[in-house]
């Protein structure tokens, strides 16, 4: 089993990868609060990325609206413990319901009528906006004035409620990551896999093969979607309060994307680099103004765009392609 | 409820809609003929609306009659916008253009909130506030206006892609891309050309819409998802489609506004963008894709 | 100064936390001991201020921020201790609030102010609160944030019910008065997190008070609504006197225009939140801004410290007029002093309850003063109702916190010039 998951991974990238495993597992030692939550928030991108990437670069199909998943699993468990009492692990499963029949409903009217490319990139963001709407006016779980999960003390760590300090949640959101890690190399070097990348290349070619399309850029998006619910359970639990106007919104949706874009789409390292890299480089920002003085609203944001358009156009097909190839991770083409 | 609200209603949705359908068209035209995905759309839009309220602002020009200035400085500003950044771009797959355009609306959106500031700003005319009696009728004078600006606009450009040669240049390019370069047309120039006049088009909507609403460095994002949503409406390539299927939203949202709660209108926007979708991808005027 | 973290378990061996913690306390046991005490009650407090300064709410938290810059002289007159402020921005987003909050306290803020909005000031709040460190609430009106059991979290604003009972209070006294009052009202909300939770609230406040009018119709819109033709027009369908509004300032100024363009002037305009009384609106609207009342969270122009805020604020902006950002922000960092100089010491759960104890009747918002019950919550603030008036505003009602007497009905406004 291990040899079969090794198989075809260079030493080298392993090494990295475990000595960037050990690194993060270390970090409540050897890091501040501050710091932790934003390896909290870059995991959480890493997470929410790498489950994005499947639909997107596995499948190739371009959702702009993937935070319907994210806020269908938030408000699913959060509604299940506020109203039931039940907990997230066992609300987890609910969540991912929910979010799965979402893609398929999207998949299946996009897929059976043909809707592509762009196409599905608006009505993904028609159905998130439609959610975000919707969810405005859904007064069992709060409406537009939001709902709120009671907070009991922090000084136990509750795991089986998602109750405790940020150390607990930073090893539930590593574990999810890594999770997700695996289980996305495993899709690749599966069948399903193989097929995701023939349909992603060429569909048309795919499918006169006669790979099932339809099925398998349905399973893209069920799984995409259910992973991304568990993020969503994450969030609830982490930050207890949910405002459709903030979850469903689509910043939300371009934001969680923005990771994986940058870091390379398609390949396991991508999100992971990519979410290090914005959230890093965000909050290198903010300390760089504030050092300068430069205490102007919307200047980080400016240097932001800029850092994005410039690692869009040098490297435009993400920064871990380039990065692997600098460390040897990869054969040069001859 | 008596049969006058619903008019009133509707008579206000229909000109506002044709404002949006002017916007639209410009999203149009860049789509249909360059191909490109320009998510900057409202955010370019919200640059016209600005310049408006500057010259509005600092020399008491009224908007109306800065439609052709404003649309200009937006054509330069397209033009080189993709000459310079997008050209590269028309051949990298959508999420590549997308993100690439993505970067360039936050820094336009950030760069105005500098500039401007966070408050909503607007342009308050002498018949800003004036509407006109027709029977039971209650019409907004600055959506009359509006509304038959954009018709103007919308005929000089029908007229300029129906009878220039230029524009039938561009309409080639748009219809046949190899073909095009067959017969020797300057393609790169022609795609910034047109992304230019999709930027002017903005342009003199949003030297239009200004009477209409307020501006924030916020509203970008808004009408560029509005833009699209009118765009697959009335379909992609086609001129009137743009126009019918802003008229449509426009009247969609005012009607369910009036029918069920005003806040949530919106769906009905994004139900009649799915139902298209489905039923008719290319649109309503859009030609069949092939 | 080091801080063990309540929640930090036992750690196996020799990290290097513990080595830098311990030449840290070597250092300052070797040089400064017999000088903590006095260091920790001279020094100024380190605040830090947390406030959305970009993002949608970005005008509002610059807004509020006015407040923070009028504190310090004021308080030195006051003879209150000096405060380090340290700004933050939320962004408008909760992580970047949450993550803000980390930073700030990491960097040694002993206090937090904020944040305006309550999602944000929820995650706010369960940092503050898990990290021992008082949280002062400038302006929040969700009920739950002051339900959790906290004990370091102190709200000095108004919950949406409290705000919701005095606007019909001080509309039954406004309506007794002028000697009129609708007989109906349509009622228009925006439908964000205010809006609704004011919205919520009706249904359980309003029958208390026996109110002359008759809700007719509810009608929510959208908070990013550019064009708000439809929902007047609906509202005047109704055939309503009077207008009972829960909008922001964009929306306020909206529905005027379109009053004014569908020719309705209601006999009132009983607004129960932002928007209408804001300088924006009045300038933007000049002689077509006179009328509205709003039933909002405000100063007492009589109290002495209202003056002198109002002086400052004159001075330092002209032509800008004292809201309630600025005052409930201003009190935030007044509570802050205040339990500064009574608790003598930044140590945090001394400030906790030194502002627990709070009691400062010399204060500027309407009511006996600021003090917080059990909860952190002060739950005697009083709300006021104001008037625009030749495009200033004038307090209303309550009568003992007023400067003007109300006018009702609303000049036409197609016939003002």
């Amino acid at each position: 089993m291990m040899r079969w998951l090794l198989e075809g991974v260079p030493r080298r990238g392993l090494a990295l990868l475990l000595v960037l495993l050990a690194a993060l597992i270390a970090a409540p030692w050897l890091a501040n609060d501050y710091l932790l939550t934003v390896l909290i928030i870059i995991l959480y991108f890493a997470y929410t990325g790498q489950a994005w990437n499947v639909m997107m670069g596995f499948a190739g199909q371009l959702s702009l609206g993937h935070a319907i998943y994210v806020g269908l699993g938030a408000y699913a468990t959060a509604a299940l413990y506020v109203h039931f009492g039940i907990g997230p692990w066992l609300g987890l499963p609910a969540a991912i319901a929910v979010a799965m029949a979402c893609g398929a409903v999207i998949g299946f009217l996009a897929f059976r009528f043909g809707v592509a490319g762009v196409y599905f990139a608006i009505l993904t963001i028609a159905f998130a906006e439609f959610a975000r709407i919707g969810f405005d006016h859904f007064g069992w779980v709060g409406g537009s004035s939001g709902f709120f999960l009671p907070v009991a003390n922090y000084t136990r760590n509750d795991l089986w409620n998602l109750r405790g300090n940020p150390t607990m949640f930073y090893y539930v959101m590593l574990v999810l990551t890594v999770a997700a890690f695996v289980l996305c190399h495993v899709l690749l070097k599966s069948r399903v896999g193989f097929y995701w990348q023939a349909i992603r290349e060429d569909e048309d070619a795919a499918r006169s093969l006669g790979i099932n399309t339809f099925r398998y850029k349905m399973y893209a998006v069920v799984i995409s979607a259910g992973m991304t619910a568990v993020a969503g359970v994450f969030f609830a639990f982490y930050y207890n309060n949910l405002f459709p106007e903030q979850v469903f919104h689509i910043s939300r949706s371009i934001e969680l994307i923005l990771g994986p874009i940058i870091g390379g789409i398609g390949t396991l390292v991508g999100p992971i680099i990519g979410a290090f890299l914005l959230t890093g480089l965000s909050e290198i920002m903010q300390e760089l103004l504030t050092a300068l003085g430069f205490d102007v609203p919307g200047a980080k944001q400016v240097f932001y765009g800029i850092c994005l358009l410039v690692v869009v156009m040098v490297l435009p097909d993400g920064v871990w392609p380039w990065l692997s190839r600098k460390l040897g991770l990869t054969e040069r083409p001859p | 409820m008596a049969a006058e609200i619903y008019l009133n209603v509707a008579v206000s949705g229909l000109l506002t809609g044709l404002v949006y359908g002017l916007m639209a068209l410009g999203l149009s035209v860049i789509f249909g003929v360059v191909r490109v995905v320009n998510f900057a759309h409202g955010e370019m839009m919200t640059i016209a609306m600005y310049l408006a309220i500057l010259l509005f602002a600092a020399l008491g020009l009224d908007p109306l009659a800065m439609v052709v200035p404003i649309a200009a400085v937006l054509f330069a500003l397209g033009y080189a916008l993709q000459a310079g950044i997008i050209n590269p771009f028309i051949n990298r797959p959508e999420h590549s253009q997308f993100m690439l355009l993505v970067a360039i609306a936050l820094i336009i959106v950030n760069v105005l909130l500098i500039v401007f500031g966070p408050d909503a700003r607007n342009v308050q005319t002498s018949y800003s506030f004036d509407s006109f009696l027709i029977g039971p009728l209650i019409v907004d004078a600055t959506k009359v206006y509006a509304g038959a600006a954009t018709l103007l606009v919308a005929v000089a450009l029908f007229a300029f892609f129906r009878f220039a040669p230029l524009g039938k240049a561009i309409r080639a390019c748009a219809d046949n891309y190899t073909g095009a370069l067959v017969v020797g047309l300057d393609v790169k120039r022609l795609y910034a050309l047109t992304f230019g006049i999709g930027a002017a088009c903005v342009g003199a909507a949003g030297s239009m819409l200004v009477l209409l609403f307020d501006v924030t460095p916020a509203l970008g994002p808004a009408l560029t998802l509005l833009a699209f949503i009118i765009v697959i409406t009335g379909g992609l390539g086609s001129m009137p489609g743009a126009l019918l299927g802003g008229v449509l939203i426009g009247l969609t949202e005012a009607v369910a506004g009036l029918l069920f709660a005003p806040s949530a209108k919106s769906m009905f926007s994004f139900g009649l963008l799915v139902l298209v979708l489905l039923l008719r991808p290319q649109g309503i005027l859009g030609k069949r894709l092939s | 100064m080091i801080r063990k973290s309540p929640t930090t378990s036992v750690r196996a061996g020799v990290t290097r936390r513990t080595v830098s913690a311990a030449i840290g306390a070597a250092g300052l046991l070797a040089g400064t001991a017999p000088f903590n005490v006095l260091r920790a009650q001279s020094g100024p407090l380190k605040v830090g201020v947390l406030l959305p300064r970009s993002g949608a709410q970005a005008s509002i938290g610059q807004d509020c921020q006015r407040g923070v810059e009028l504190a310090p002289a004021i308080f030195k007159e006051l003879g209150l201790p000096e405060l380090a402020i340290m700004n933050a921005d939320t962004e408008t987003n909760v992580e970047v609030a949450r993550a803000r909050a980390e930073k700030l306290i990491n960097d040694g803020a002993q206090l937090l102010v904020g944040a305006f909005d309550s999602g944000q000031t929820t995650a706010i709040a369960q940092v503050a609160e898990q990290k021992g460190i008082p949280f002062v609430i400038n302006i929040a009106a969700a009920p739950p944030i002051t339900e959790q059991g906290y004990k370091f979290v102190f709200r000095n604003f108004p919950t949406a019910p409290m705000i919701l009972s005095d606007a019909f209070a001080n509309q039954k006294e406004v309506f007794e008065i002028t000697g009129k009052a609708p007989k109906s009202v349509v009622f228009m909300h925006v439908n964000d997190t205010f809006g609704t939770a004011m919205k919520n609230g009706i249904g359980a406040v309003m029958p208390k008070f026996n109110m002359p009018y008759q809700i007719l119709e509810q009608i929510a819109y959208d908070p990013t609504a550019r064009d708000l033709t439809v929902e007047v027009a609906k509202a005047k369908a109704t055939g309503a006197e009077a207008l009972l509004m829960v909008s922001r300032l964009n929306d306020a100024i909206l529905i005027t225009r379109e009053l004014i363009k569908q020719r309705w002037t209601p006999m009132a305009v009983l607004s129960m939140g932002p928007g209408w009384y804001e300088d924006q609106y009045l300038k933007t609207l000049a002689k077509l801004s006179d009328g509205p009342m709003s039933f909002v969270p405000w100063y007492d122009p009589n109290k002495k410290l209202s003056k002198t805020l109002e002086a400052a604020l004159a001075k330092a902006y002209p032509g800008i007029n004292l809201n309630t950002n600025h005052i409930y922000t201003f009190e935030a960092l007044l509570v802050a002093a205040d339990a500064y100089k009574r608790a003598r010491s930044t140590d945090p759960k001394a400030l906790a309850d030194a502002i627990r104890t709070t009691n400062i009747t010399d204060n500027v918002s309407t009511g006996p003063g600021i003090q917080f019950d059990a909860k952190g919550q002060n739950d005697k603030l009083k709300n006021s109702a104001i008037q625009n008036r030749g495009g200033k505003l004038v307090t209303v009602a309550p009568k003992a916190a007023s400067n003007a007497t109300p006018e009702m009905p609303m000049n036409p406004y197609d016939k003002r010039a």
